[in-house]
């Protein structure tokens, strides 16, 4: 965009959202980044009448470096734990402005789950009219793959590691949905970069709500998880099919939605795939008991959303034994 | 037209008048008069504003900043604890050189727990890169708050006025407030030249690596010091319509012969001025009113105490272990001189200890020592500690 | 109004916390303003909690005011509790030529502290309950005062009181500053302001 080119008006804007890229090729994500492809399917959802607010993480870091920036989008990034405050001026500002373009605010699971929950929780409770999308790595990937509450349990980080006392994250992954659905905002989701048009749908969805609307993206990455960089769209299908991703929505904290399960896979499908949980196979009992601990919370996910398929349905073709993938792997 | 107002009233009514589109509010004593009024205001339709009842104030510093580099001017108050807790904001505030205006109505940091006044809080974050304007009375509260908005705009720097907890904000004397019009004409509307806007995408915030951060950083340097400028030029211009000077950097009142001189920031001022008029020892003594602590008026001050045989300083903050704060920086500014004066370094009325008229004749006295106070706490009550302690 | 000079009255209102101390201190430094003298006024500052003891200032003066200190030469004390008068030292840097204002239904001559001070006593408590509903004794008091004082006109503090109230609520208050004004010798303490200076 150069000064002289004059400038563009709403309404010209959302006339080239459909072709709109807010997040540009040529960032310094690792390859395989699920993060990074989330943030593009989602920007390219939002369209161009938007502006961002950015919480440290990796996607701030590998998407700006001066004088470089990979958005196409108004961007801002202030610091850690204030990223939902941040988009809450924003927001009271344009309210103000009385102008439309919509708020969208970025944060990691660090930014959203631990560091920057009590601004993230300011921010629903006053309702203000942000979308925030939660890219969910599950540790804090930037600094270099340390646990955070959104890590799942048993899962090996940097901090906390397998070793003859541990199997892992002692603690159980943080149930932010739930906490998200305390809250009674408009809209809530769930989604991951394996569906990328169901992700779509609900970044609209939010887009489209008066009101705070919130989403976590399951978004793999390869260098913490320990799987190979082609492999993250594959294990985050095995997140879902788990049942351990439970994939839903709601409204004012009430499910009005899930995406049905066919063929469920057990979680070993799933975690074997990822050297974060390798130590989990190794010939030993407590090894053991956390894979059942583990397919015990993928079973209670399953029951409490009601995720079990209750009859075929002929556009759902995961169950379907005819369909032969290609590929490094069948899943 | 004066009329008899809380100090904090007042300052909501100067900040109400620079009409901010978006308000962040949090409660902490003694600043809460000052978003309680403004509150009332927007309740009852007097102010067209977003008032964001935060959670926190490290929210309070976040949300005027989102509003502020979304296009919309915006305005928090905070004291102590708060301001702290915002401390890693105010620095990402200042380093993106965004226009804000924050109250902070001065008073002590915990521990130990204190609510009354003195400058621990706004010393804290004298490194933050905002500008810093202290008030010596409420007036100067009033037509400083409304300075702040056009430095804050013309410089793209924030400014934070600070203005003694409790002895100001809670202290009701008359006030003049501006006419709508006469502040409109001053401030004209919000803009700033890197507002976010979808049709001209910027990022704000980015990663800078050592190939290009000392020059930011000079740039941020040199931007507060010649603000100087734009600190006087706004003192000038606001006089002009409204009629009242706040002393632009810093002013001096008292004998011009006078070889020794008292320096101070915020409300004590007008103690020592009444305490100087009434006194016995009519030893000549200057009192020089530091406004501006951030940019540091090097210059304007070394002219002030050039000539000078003995300068105390007189401050309400400490850095335990070092000492004077703003005698440091003094010192530091009148090593400059050939000749310098004596420096005294004094902290007063810590934790909100009252200043009374008496303490005048005591400074000119300790002002005769032989050797001055490298610092001391110039109203220790030694007897309340244990020896070891003294 | 004062005459001009460097007449500077201070005074020291003592009470408890939810009693309208300083309200009553406000109201005073905002009556000074209507009466065209310049009034300055502040609490001794804390946490805010019912019942507890606190203590507002007041200066009345014919010139601006700049000194910021606490009143510790008060020329008078209102107290709105006596019970203050019998704990704690509330009379500290009370001259001999001062003079005590006291919220109670008793004479003044029951009052110990009448030995050491001219002091009168008014029921400002049972007053305002009776004439406003709301047993709060700071708008009687400082109507007392005047009257006693003449440091500022009564129609000074009417004036004062419609900055803050209307309708009905400013009949009421209009008429408890009247009725406690004829409840006091007026001008009684007028000649201590007279020789008053700081």
């Amino acid at each position: 965009m150069t000064p002289d080119q004059p400038p563009l008006s709403t309404a010209e804007l959302r006339r080239h959202q459909p072709v709109f890229r807010g997040l540009e090729a040529g960032h310094r994500a690792c390859q395989g980044c699920g993060q990074a492809l989330a943030a593009r399917l989602v920007t390219e959802a939002i369209g161009p009448d938007a502006m961002i607010a950015n919480a440290t993480g990796c996607l701030e870091v590998f998407t700006t470096a001066w004088p470089q920036s990979a958005w196409r989008l108004p961007w801002i990034h202030s610091v850690f734990a204030n990223v939902a405050a941040v988009a809450s001026g924003m927001e009271a500002a344009l309210k103000a402005q009385k102008r439309r373009t919509k708020v969208v605010a970025f944060g990691g699971d660090g930014g959203t789950f631990d560091i920057g929950l009590q601004a993230l929780s300011g921010m629903l409770e006053r309702n203000h009219n942000v979308l925030y999308v939660c890219f969910d790595n599950e540790a804090y990937m930037n600094t270099g793959v340390q646990r955070s509450s959104s890590t799942p349990h048993a899962a090996a980080t940097t901090t906390s590691p397998a070793g003859r006392e541990r199997e892992g994250k002692r603690h159980l992954k943080k149930d932010l949905v739930t906490i998200i659905a305390a809250h009674r905002i408009p809209y809530s989701a769930t989604a991951t970069v394996a569906y990328p048009t169901d992700l779509r749908k609900k970044v609209r969805r939010g887009m489209q709500i008066e009101g705070a609307a919130f989403i976590v993206v399951h978004s793999p990455c390869p260098l913490g998880w320990g799987h190979e960089n082609a492999l993250g769209i594959e294990v985050a299908r095995l997140a879902v099919q788990t049942g351990l991703w439970p994939m839903i929505e709601l409204e004012r904290g009430e499910l009005v939605g899930a995406m049905e399960l066919r063929n469920i896979r057990p979680v070993t499908d799933y975690l074997r795939l990822q050297d974060r949980f390798k130590h989990l196979f190794a010939d030993d009992p407590r090894a053991r008991e956390e894979l059942e601990h583990l397919q015990e919370l993928a079973n209670h996910n399953i029951e409490v959303y009601r995720l079990r398929a209750e009859a075929p349905d002929r556009f759902d073709s995961e169950g379907m034994d005819t369909v032969i993938r290609g590929g490094l792997r069948t899943a | 037209m004066a009329q008899p107002l809380e100090g904090s009233q007042a300052m909501a009514r100067a900040v109400a008048l620079c009409r901010p589109q978006v308000v962040a509010a949090y409660p902490i004593t003694p600043q809460t008069h000052i978003v309680e009024n403004l509150a009332k205001l927007i309740a009852d339709g007097a102010l067209a504003c977003e008032l964001v009842s935060v959670e926190s104030e490290f929210s309070a510093a976040s949300v005027a900043l989102g509003a502020a580099v979304a296009g919309s001017r915006a305005y928090t108050a905070t004291s102590s604890q708060g301001l702290l807790l915002m401390t890693e904001v105010l620095f990402n505030i200042a380093g993106l050189r965004v226009p804000l205006v924050l109250t902070c109505a001065n008073r002590a940091v915990g521990a130990p727990v204190s609510v009354w006044n003195d400058h621990q809080d706004s010393m804290a974050v004298r490194d933050a890169g905002w500008v810093q304007l202290y008030c010596a009375d409420n007036q100067e509260a009033v037509d400083t708050t409304i300075h702040a908005f056009r430095i804050a705009e013309r410089c793209e720097l924030p400014v934070m006025v600070c203005v003694d907890g409790f002895t100001l904000t809670h202290t009701l004397e008359p006030l003049e407030l501006p006419t709508q019009e006469q502040v409109d004409a001053f401030l004209g509307p919000y803009a700033f030249s890197r507002a976010l806007d979808p049709a001209n995408p910027l990022s704000m915030g980015t990663l800078l690596s050592p190939e290009f951060f000392p020059e930011i950083r000079h740039a941020h340097h040199r931007a507060l010091l010649n603000a100087q400028d734009e600190i006087i030029a706004t003192d000038r211009a606001w006089q002009n319509i409204s009629g009242r000077s706040t002393g632009g950097l810093l002013s001096v009142e008292g004998p011009q012969e006078a070889r020794l001189a008292i320096l101070t920031i915020g409300s004590i001022l007008g103690t020592l001025a009444e305490a100087q008029a009434e006194s016995h020892d009519r030893t000549p003594a200057k009192l020089i009113k530091l406004r501006a602590f951030r940019p540091f008026p090097v210059d304007a001050l070394k002219q002030e105490c050039a000539g000078l045989d003995d300068l105390i300083v007189l401050e309400r903050a400490v850095s335990p272990g070092g000492g004077g704060i703003i005698a440091a920086e003094v010192r530091a500014a009148l090593s400059e001189l050939s000749r310098p004066p004596r420096v005294h370094s004094y902290a007063i009325g810590l934790g909100g200890r009252d200043v009374p008229m008496t303490v005048y004749p005591q400074l000119l006295a300790a002002a005769q020592a032989a050797t001055p106070s490298r610092f001391a706490v110039f109203d220790l009550q030694p007897a309340k500690l244990a020896e070891t302690d003294r | 109004m004062p005459t001009s000079g460097d007449k500077l009255i201070e005074i020291r209102i003592h009470g408890r916390g939810g009693q309208g101390n300083v309200v009553a201190a406000y109201l005073l430094a905002a009556a000074a303003f209507e009466d065209g003298s310049f009034g300055q006024a502040f609490p001794s500052f804390g946490p805010e909690r019912r019942g507890a003891p606190v203590t507002a200032f007041v200066r009345i003066a014919d010139h601006p005011v700049r000194r910021r200190c606490q009143v510790t030469t008060p020329s008078f004390l209102l107290v709105q509790d006596e019970a203050l008068l019998r704990t704690g030292d509330i009379t500290a840097g009370l001259g001999e030529k001062g003079a005590i204002l006291v919220n109670s239904s008793r004479p003044a001559e029951e009052l110990p502290a009448a030995r050491n001070f001219k002091l009168v006593t008014i029921p400002a408590t049972a007053l305002a309950q009776q004439m406003l509903g709301r047993p709060v004794p700071n708008t009687a008091l400082a109507a007392a005062f005047l009257a006693l004082t003449k440091l500022v006109s009564l129609s000074a503090l009417e004036a004062a009181l419609a900055q803050q109230f209307s309708g009905e609520t400013l009949d009421r208050n209009t008429r408890l500053v009247r009725e406690a004004a004829q409840m006091v010798p007026a001008g009684a303490w007028k000649e201590l302001c007279d020789g008053a200076a700081a």
